[in-house]
């Protein structure tokens, strides 16, 4: 019956946590973040359709602080969406179900994504500021 | 109102009940377009950071020049569909499996339909404004 009380699956309270577990709920949750930084993308264009004015003010507001913070975020939740995503698109295809290949490619996702982060910040810090 | 309460009430044989709630025959629909969508939007994705960065320091005529070009203008368009698309799928997904009350769960379904169809259309039009006028 559906509405027995009873814990549902997964018992997270009984699993050791394991990178596969922890790349699994990251992806869940950078999903989460670039919708919303979907909505920033658009607010973008509209602003650059609006006028100069409209799109120096927004260029302001992604180049201040906390702009910066959240454009940080997004990057890496981009190029971490972006590695395991593809890493699950391999295992959608019938790939990589060995456990010791599981285990690699989640911290391959991991490493990708963070590597990736530092690659394109550092162009922009070096291009001379962000935004 | 649960299934055994229905039971009761309609005096109803439990398989009468049962019959035709199982699959609503869209969910293989659901996890291949899901798929197909992170695949364009590997290659979209890609681009848009690559074109993102070649505009770091532009100003805003290289920015509005840039998005004009037609073929910057049309990956624009299919990158702000896909993205929005794929967006949807997934956390409907989300929504599925954590949010157990039923209204809210509609609720959220929905509110994050009418706000991904709007998005979708807001940045097709930016694009569309900024690629047609002169």
């Amino acid at each position: 019956m559906a509405d027995t009380q009873r814990p549902t699956s997964p018992h997270l309270q009984i699993y050791k946590r394991q990178v596969q577990m922890m790349t699994s709920i990251t992806h869940r949750a950078t999903g989460i973040a670039l919708a919303v930084g979907s909505l920033l993308v658009v607010c973008g264009l509209l602003q650059l359709a609006a006028g100069e004015d409209s799109f120096n003010h927004f260029k302001s507001i992604i180049g201040s602080p906390l702009g910066v913070i959240l454009l940080l975020g997004w990057s890496w939740s981009l190029f971490y969406h972006l590695c395991n995503g593809i890493r699950h698109l391999i295992q959608d295809a019938g790939f990589g179900y060995e456990i010791p290949q599981f285990v690699r490619s989640s911290w391959l996702s991991v490493v990708g994504s963070i590597v990736l982060t530092v690659l394109v910040w550092t162009y922009v810090l070096t291009a001379g500021g962000a935004a | 109102m649960s299934a055994k309460e229905a039971v009761v009430k309609d005096r109803r044989n439990p398989m009468k009940v049962a019959r035709g709630l199982g699959s609503s025959q869209s969910g293989v629909g659901h996890w291949w377009t899901q798929r197909v969508t992170a695949a364009a939007l590997v290659l979209l994705g890609i681009w848009f950071v690559l074109t993102v960065l070649c505009l770091l320091h532009a100003d805003y005529a290289t920015a509005r020049a840039t998005v004009a070009k037609p073929w910057n203008a049309l990956l624009l368009i299919a990158f702000v569909l896909t993205m929005f698309w794929h967006a949807v799928l997934g956390l409907q997904v989300v929504i599925e499996d954590y949010v157990h009350v039923r209204w809210k769960e509609v609720v959220l379904m929905v509110a994050i339909k009418f706000i991904a169809v709007l998005g979708a259309l807001a940045g097709v039009l930016a694009v569309l404004r900024i690629a047609l006028t002169p």
